[in-house]
């Protein structure tokens, strides 16, 4: 029932975007990410999948720096980005952010023209000259977001009133219009309906060639049909880690197998 | 409870079988009888409500729109040059020198000569010193400002409109009566008569009083005169003090707090402090002021910078609870979405947290500015009561520097007085007041209804 890992694709020979060594997440007492290693590597899909509270996306917002914005939420360990650790003083979030754009679990497009959603990224980063450069990044970005044909001719009616798949597709455009290295998404799926998964699903293997996209998803079948790597999270613990083919038919954990067999979660 | 009592067992489920689906059984008549009284209780509530409400509107426009009307005697008066320019050459020094005790003459003949001409008139007065009475003691003064403003009509008749004395505006509002002039010695029934019959003849008209929305106030025994203009002027410096003050410092503090400030005990304290000072009477915020500003840092008594400064002091916590309200009101999901994007805290909550909350914070903004302008007890405290505003500001300092008084200081100032008449014109200010508030809440509803969005 799991599709095999999409041919022609080395998954050693990538070279490591992000590398994580140690990471340990607290919430005030709570430790929410124990000790976890892994490695995530560039033009390629990694899945992190696990039951619900078992720290996935916690895991992924730190890789952003999102958890900077609650208080009581505290990081220790190492992440580096390209060698260089995102959690040194030294580097500051906001353009961390630039190089590491974020898709949402619910599709939370700006209240503002659909022109105005893509073009806000690049006009804080500087990204555009003028208006004819900003006009392109536009077009460019909503074409790798899949959602150009459908919004072309309103690019200025609101963002807010497209259906839940194109809002979504909105916000991944939104996202590659800050010419990201890295694209997080949380559980981008969970709000649309299977028509529009397809379609963000497929948007996805697109975007693994410019990207290294790291989605955290509730879905197993998601997780094998768009990763090359998988890993499993279980109780904050990162269980296993490995090709997604290889974690969906032969597990090496017991707590993975009993996962996606369905016996825990 | 009584699930807790029931017989539990295996008679039951077959109890409830048995019932049918048509009739209700007790429990749900109970529940039903309970849910209609409830609505009953809240009918009745709102009922009792909007009963109040319409006894005060009515009783505040019956004894305040005749405020609105003012009596006038519309005669030809001749402006005497013997008397008001004995030299003859127009000298504004020279005019000047004849006080207001040189017009009255001029009035009071008028008059007489008005109640002579008119046929078919009796009246027992048979003098000019008589018709003094029924003039207001303040139309000599206006006669003479239109003089010294008009030195080339000095010689000839002009007709002119005398402000009428209060007790005879008060007769032709019913407030005044045969009965009540028996012990009245500022007017007596044969001057009474004589105004029945000045009336019929169109001398004596009740007309629309402007003056009262743009005039000054008056003194003690001149209600005819007061109006609450100057007030409405001392209230707009106010206002305009409490908008530039507060708006921004309100915004700001809310902002630091709800977006940027760490939460913690301090922080905590802060928002508890915030809370009870929306709670503090208003006159403790006017001892405050009368410490701090006018004894601490003698800024000008009774001017309207103080008093804006004492209500921006009141109007902060309102607008700071308000604006912290609609920032939290702002789904976290747009904050996630521009820092996702790469934006810093700061533009977030600029581009896009602020305008989705902008509405919330102007409707908190006008509600506090509406508070802020029907407030009247920090006013008592630093002296903007008592004052007769009897001049319009001489430009924008002297608005904010200047003494002056505001509307409901102004209203509770009238309501102290003696004269009935100021009763009248304490009703009518309040009407003003009330024009003013809904205006604001109308302003704030309708920017509340345009500019929400949805997401």
């Amino acid at each position: 029932m799991y599709d095999t890992p999409k041919s022609g694709v080395d998954v050693d020979a990538r070279e490591v975007k992000i590398s994580a060594r140690g990471v340990q997440v607290f919430y005030g007492d709570t430790h929410a990410i124990k000790d976890v290693d892994v490695e995530i590597q560039d033009k390629m899909v990694t899945a992190f999948i696990g039951p619900s509270g078992c720290g996935k996306s916690t895991f992924l917002r730190c890789l952003n720096r999102m958890n900077d914005t609650i208080d009581i939420c505290r990081v220790e360990g190492n992440i580096n980005l390209d060698g260089e650790n995102i959690y040194d003083a030294k580097v500051d979030p906001v353009q961390l952010r630039a190089k590491v754009g974020m898709v949402f679990q619910k599709p939370n497009p700006f209240p503002k023209s659909i022109y105005d959603n893509i073009a806000y990224g690049p006009r804080i980063h500087g990204l555009a000259k003028n208006k004819a450069d900003l006009d392109e990044i536009v077009e460019k970005s909503l074409r790798r977001g899949a959602i150009w044909d459908e919004v072309k001719d309103r690019l200025h009616a609101p963002g807010t009133g497209l259906s839940g798949g194109q809002q979504q597709r909105l916000c991944i455009a939104r996202a590659v219009a800050t010419e990201p290295e890295v694209l997080l998404m949380d559980e981008p799926c969970s709000a649309l309906d299977p028509i529009a998964t397809a379609q963000v699903e497929e948007l996805i293997d697109e975007l693994r060639g410019n990207y290294s996209v790291v989605i955290v998803t509730h879905s197993m079948q998601q997780a094998a049909r768009v990763s090359q790597k998988t890993a499993f999270f279980h109780l904050g613990n990162l269980v296993e880690f490995g090709e997604t083919g290889q974690i969906f038919t032969n597990p090496e954990d017991p707590r993975t197998e009993s996962y996606i067999t369905g016996r825990i979660g | 409870m009584t699930d807790a009592t029931a017989p539990m067992g295996a008679d039951v489920p077959k109890k409830a079988r048995k019932s049918s689906l048509y009739g209700t059984d007790d429990r749900t008549k109970k529940r039903n009888a309970a849910e209609k009284r409830f609505q009953m209780y809240g009918i009745a509530a709102i009922g009792i409500g909007i009963f109040f409400l319409v006894i005060l509107l009515v009783s505040i426009v019956r004894s305040g729109v005749p405020a609105f009307t003012q009596t006038f005697i519309e005669v030809p008066v001749y402006l005497n040059e013997e008397v008001l320019d004995p030299n003859g050459n127009r000298d504004p020094d020279d005019l000047r020198r004849v006080s207001t005790f040189g017009y009255a003459p001029l009035i009071d003949q008028a008059i007489f000569n008005q109640v002579q001409q008119t046929e078919g008139l009796t009246t027992t007065l048979e003098d000019a010193s008589d018709m003094r009475k029924m003039v207001s003691a303040s139309a000599p003064a206006i006669l003479r400002d239109y003089v010294l403003a008009n030195p080339d009509e000095i010689g000839e008749t002009v007709d002119f409109r005398i402000l009428a004395a209060s007790r005879v505006d008060g007769y032709m509002k019913d407030r005044v009566t045969r009965e009540s002039v028996a012990r009245d010695k500022n007017i007596d029934a044969a001057h009474l008569d004589l105004v029945d019959q000045l009336v019929e003849a169109g001398t004596i008209k009740r007309e629309f009083n402007w003056d009262f929305i743009t005039g000054a106030d008056a003194s003690e025994n001149r209600p005819e005169q007061a109006g609450i203009g100057v007030a409405m002027i001392g209230s707009f410096f106010m206002m305009l003090v409490v908008l530039v003050l507060s708006l921004p410092i309100g915004v700001a503090a809310s902002i630091y707090l709800e977006e940027f400030a760490p939460k913690n005990r301090f922080t905590d304290l802060i928002e508890v402090n915030i809370s009870n000072l929306a709670a503090v009477p208003s006159i403790v915020f006017g001892i405050l002021g009368l410490a701090v500003f006018i004894q601490f840092a003698h800024l000008p008594q009774s001017a309207p910078l103080v008093g804006g400064l004492v209500l921006t002091l009141m109007t902060l916590p309102t607008i700071i609870i308000s604006t912290r309200a609609s920032l939290k009101a702002v789904p976290p999901s747009i904050r996630d979405a521009a820092l996702g994007v790469g934006a810093s805290k700061m533009q977030a909550v600029f581009h896009h947290v602020l305008p989705l909350a902008a509405p919330g914070i102007l409707t908190g903004t006008i509600i506090g500015l509406a508070q802020a302008l029907g407030e009247t007890a920090p006013l008592l405290l630093i002296g903007m009561v008592g004052y007769i505003a009897t001049n319009y500001p001489e430009g924008i300092a002297s608005g904010f520097l200047d003494p002056n008084s505001s509307m409901p200081a102004q209203i509770y100032e009238w309501s102290k007085r003696a004269d009935p008449a100021y009763y009248e014109r304490a009703w009518g200010g309040i009407i003003i007041l009330l024009l003013f508030l809904m205006t604001m809440n109308i302003i704030a509803i309708i920017l509340r209804r345009r500019f929400e969005r949805r997401w």
